[in-house]
């Protein structure tokens, strides 16, 4: 693969594992949510997500081009090859950390994808413009549960604080780029994610203000490099569960 | 907002397509107006059943009660005038 070919290539493997790790911890709360609505709400989420990350790795085994499939990329690399951020592997705690994490994530990746619907690659935009209108509703969801629980009881603000205290070390770390996106930002294919930076901090405040909560002042720890396949304990226990069955039985059929 | 148990319950109506009417499609628990709808969104409009939804709180809703029954619908029993039956119903129209 050429240079431009093979950044995009990892872009889009990125992006999906994001996409996907993000899927595979919502729906570990099908059939646990606090209620029904809720217990559907986050799956549907959950699967949305899930459509995506499939649309962006068959993407991505087209650009490689060696044989391999959506099920390949998923199913079939190990905890370092995946490039998520570590933000989405984290473990879904209480109902308030899992929105929190959703609101975290689906803030930033909105913008994003708003950006990379005007992408140059006509795959990319494509796949970009139907995700833009599932993570606005996930944008919406979130940001209101955190609104509420911040805005709430004793007990809720409490949990959401804690929420974000855990979470927010992770957040510098969803604005790193490197030479995949340079290349990309370039040819106008991918977009810079630090030009996106002020407009987040804007919409979380926003959201953070109406839910009364104050950003930490202290972060003690801040995760860095999940992109290049650095990650915290929790996604290996993740994946062994996730992939568990086609590596168990790498020829069944569904 | 301590257990499930307090949030009110709200019925959804949702509409098939423009110009269509709302139709009840059954109702979801929500602690406020913009997650009923939400909620309402997420379990009855989710696989493309609707363009658009109301949501209304339950106690809003006046019903009639089983001992109505014979004094609200018995008497139409024998009122076959109030029926559109004898008009002629012109061709292309679909929906009346």
């Amino acid at each position: 693969m050429e240079n431009n070919h093979q950044a995009l290539f990892t872009y889009c493997v990125r992006l999906a594992d994001n996409a996907l790790v993000l899927a595979q911890r919502l729906c570990e709360w099908c059939g646990h949510g606090p209620i029904l609505e809720e217990d559907i709400a986050i799956s549907n989420m959950g699967l949305d997500l899930l459509g995506q990350s499939r649309a962006l790795y068959t993407y991505a085994a087209t650009l490689e081009g060696a044989g391999r499939t959506e099920d390949d990329l998923a199913f079939h690399r190990n905890e370092r090859q995946f490039l998520n951020r570590c933000l989405v592997e984290q473990p879904n705690g209480d109902f308030a950390v899992t929105m929190m994490k959703s609101f975290l994530y689906s803030s930033l990746a909105y913008l994003q994808f708003r950006e990379l619907s005007r992408s140059k690659d006509e795959t990319l935009s494509g796949i970009a413009a139907k995700a833009l209108k599932e993570l606005t509703y996930h944008v919406r969801h979130s940001s209101q549960w955190v609104i509420r629980l911040g805005d709430g009881t004793d007990e809720s603000h409490q949990r959401i604080s804690i929420a974000l205290q855990d979470l927010w070390g992770f957040t510098d770390e969803l604005f790193e780029m490197d030479e995949v996106d340079r290349i990309l930002i370039q040819a106008g294919v991918a977009c810079d994610l630090e030009a996106l930076r002020s407009e987040w901090n804007q919409m979380v405040e926003e959201v953070f203000g109406q839910a009364l909560l104050s950003l930490p002042s202290v972060v003690g720890y801040r995760s860095k490099g999940g992109f290049k396949g650095i990650h915290t304990e929790h996604l290996g226990h993740m994946l062994s569960e996730m992939q568990y069955l086609p590596r168990a039985y790498p020829d069944a059929k569904w | 907002m301590s257990s499930s148990d307090n949030w009110p319950s709200w019925e959804v109506f949702t509409q098939k397509g423009d110009g269509s009417p709302h139709e009840h499609a059954g109702n979801v628990h929500a602690p406020d107006a913009e997650m009923a709808l939400l909620n309402a969104r997420d379990v009855y409009a989710r696989r493309m059943e609707a363009v658009n939804i109301w949501v209304v709180p339950t106690v809003s809703i006046v019903a009639s009660t089983p001992e109505d029954m014979g004094p609200f619908f018995d008497p139409a029993n024998d009122k076959m005038y109030r029926w559109p039956n004898f008009y002629k119903t012109p061709e292309g129209i679909k929906q009346i």
